[in-house]
């Protein structure tokens, strides 16, 4: 009975990690609907966003190491700190300025390209994205507080007592990544459900062609995907950087995107959305009951062991369309 | 149809320096007015490396009337509505519309200067039904900001209720009314083109360019498509530039003929003038490239 008590417990938190994973996936999702790119660079983007989220905060200035070595001054900061709310709405701009600087420096260059070309391009702007997060806010582990709940929830403890006789622990921060992740989504389904933009998105993922004729722009529609890819990054960053602090192995979770979209298909938002939850539930669960058989440090291993096995039965994923070889 | 005072440009003489919308027209045999020039090509020539596909054709389409581009198959027909409608860049050749040259354009912005068209090879948004692919037609006329379409609130609801109440109409004018929820992955051929059409249709265009809209249909679908071309000429008055591959159908339906043939014009007329065109006969009976 506590086994399976401890077991729930671990599952839950493995529903949370897995938020994290379905946010990273369905950035990918997004830019591979609208432009077939795969962008390696997700991930990063969303390491960036983090890092120039706590710059903003805290009033760093940009590139501080780099002047200081050329002018030889001693800049660091600004000397003022900026409110969370008006840091974030700073940084989303700045994930705007950065679709319109990919847009306009790489993928117009690359458009009928062939998709291995741009997913090469991409990896190229992953490196370059964290080189320039390194150069311009520096490489230190940094925190990141917007002021989001933290620390071990005494409402879950007591509710889950009082259901169970068991009291979980579950992190509020956690629990508030969920919520913010579900609003997120949401938000993102009506858009593109019923507004304009929406919809011409919608358009642009299904047929290039036919949006042309009907007089949308793809690169308009490529930089807003980018900018969304950037906020949902954004998004990410935060509650990453929260629980674990803004450092360079951020840019990793990105590796667990991979087998959460082999999972869940590379062109399903569901798909994302139940792959991440499933990495995130497995790993953990299969940690718990098989890790200690096997000497532990299983949830390296295990999202990739799952998505090739996944690969050979279902190779399209869970929700993604079959692909069918046109003639 | 044959017009009662064909004005038909003579191929040496020079095109018409942007005369305004109107003037020197003609009346069909049918009673409709056909009014100035809408679009002019002047002296366009495609290459593909070394292929070229367009060789140095100019002809013009006026307000109101059907104008039909005819050649068998690897004429160049389609390449000529791509340069058209934007999606192919002439090497040589002006494109003028509406009196204007057009400058180098992307085929969005060619569509929004309503000019609307459709593919010989369909080209629908498969994942959705046949209402959300027709609205995709008006998506450029909603100007409500993305705020306002959030909250639901100034000019989003009023604008959303006009575009839908247009696209039902076409909806109803195309009887497609029975589809009108089906996705479009899953409708057979003749009725996909039929969408396609309404598409083009919800724009609005001042020009709307066919490509071998009864491709592939059965001799019922395709009286269907020819009625609803007639229809859309006639009550909307709608300029329609049309390619089609086999001569019979266009001879009904068309006010004039450009005829090609291996990327070159080798006629231009009233369907009359074209059926007894030698170069034309010659090109369709000696078929070989057919
Ligand atoms: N995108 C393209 N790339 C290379 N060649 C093309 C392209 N489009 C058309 N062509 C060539 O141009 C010629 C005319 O083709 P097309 O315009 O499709 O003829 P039609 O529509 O009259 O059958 C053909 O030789 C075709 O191979
Ligand atoms: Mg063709």
């Amino acid at each position: 009975m506590d086994q399976l008590l401890y077991a729930s417990e671990v599952l839950v938190n493995g529903l949370m990690t897995g938020v994290m994973y379905s946010l990273v996936a369905l950035g990918f999702v997004l830019i591979f609907k609208a432009s077939g790119v795969f962008n390696y660079a997700q991930g990063v983007l969303a390491l960036f966003a983090a890092l120039t989220l706590v710059g903003i905060q805290q009033g760093q200035v940009p590139f501080a190491h780099l002047i200081n070595a050329i002018t030889g001054s001693h800049i660091s900061s600004f000397g003022w700190t900026v409110p969370s709310l008006l840091a974030i709405l700073l940084t989303a701009l700045v994930m705007v300025g950065l679709a319109i600087l990919i847009e306009t420096l790489v993928l117009k260059h690359l458009v009928g390209q062939e998709p291995i070309i741009m997913f090469m391009a991409t990896i190229g702007l992953a490196y370059f994205l964290e080189g320039l997060g390194d150069i311009m806010w520096g490489a230190d582990v940094k925190t990141l507080d917007v002021g989001l709940p933290q620390g071990i929830s005494e409402t879950a403890e007591a509710w889950t007592a009082a259901l169970t006789g068991y009291g979980f622990f579950i992190d509020r921060l956690d629990i508030w990544a969920t919520v913010i992740a579900a609003l997120l989504v949401a938000a993102l389904v009506a858009f593109s459900q019923y507004t304009k933009q929406g919809r011409a998105m919608r358009a642009v993922a299904d047929d290039h062609q036919a949006a042309l004729s009907v007089g949308i722009s793809l690169r308009f529609i490529w930089v807003m995907v980018w900018s969304i890819a950037g906020f949902v990054a954004l998004v990410a960053g935060i509650m990453w950087g929260t629980k674990s602090g803004v450092q360079f192995s951020l840019s990793l979770i990105a590796l667990k995107a991979l087998p959460v979209l082999m999972l869940g298909g590379f062109t399903s938002i569901p798909g994302a959305i139940v792959g991440g939850l499933i990495i995130g539930v497995g790993e953990k669960l299969f940690e718990f009951y098989v890790g200690p058989l096997v000497g532990g440090a299983t949830e390296a291993w295990f999202a990739y062991v799952l998505a090739l096995i996944f690969l050979v039965f279902r190779p399209q994923g869970l929700f993604g369309e079959r692909i069918i070889e046109r003639v | 149809m044959s017009p009662t005072s064909p004005t038909i440009l003579s191929e040496l003489a020079p095109p018409p320096a942007a005369p305004a919308p109107g003037t020197d027209g003609y009346i069909t045999a049918d009673g409709r007015k056909i009014g100035g020039v809408l679009m002019d090509l002047r002296h366009i020539t495609l290459r593909f490396g070394g292929v070229t596909a367009i060789k140095d054709i100019s002809f013009d389409i006026r307000e109101g009337e059907i104008r039909a581009i005819i050649g068998p198959n690897g004429a160049g027909k389609s390449s000529m509505m791509n340069v058209m409608s934007g999606f192919y860049v002439p090497q040589e050749g002006e494109v003028w519309f509406r009196g204007a040259k057009r400058p180098p354009m992307r085929p969005y912005q060619v569509a929004r200067q309503g000019l609307a068209r459709t593919f010989q090879n369909i080209a629908l948004f498969d994942g959705m039904s046949v209402l959300d692919n027709i609205m995709t037609g008006r998506l450029t006329m909603m100007k409500s900001s993305l705020l306002e379409q959030a909250l639901w609130w100034g000019r989003a609801e009023a604008e959303e209720t006009r575009h839908r109440e247009q696209v039902e109409k076409i909806i109803d004018f195309l009887e497609i009314q029975n589809i009108r929820k089906t996705p479009v992955g899953r409708l057979p051929y003749g009725l996909k083109k039929r969408v396609e059409l309404a598409r083009a249709l919800a724009a609005e265009p001042k020009l709307l360019m066919l490509d071998e809209p009864m491709a592939g249909m059965n001799v019922e679908e395709k009286e269907d498509m020819s009625r609803f071309i007639l229809d859309v000429n006639d009550e909307f008055g709608t300029t329609i530039a049309l390619i089609e591959h086999d001569m019979g159908v266009v001879m009904d339906l068309s006010d004039r003929v450009v005829v090609m043939d291996y990327g070159r014009k080798i006629g231009d007329g009233t369907p009359d003038e074209v059926r007894n065109n030698q170069e034309v006969i010659d090109a369709y009976l000696g078929v070989a490239h057919d």
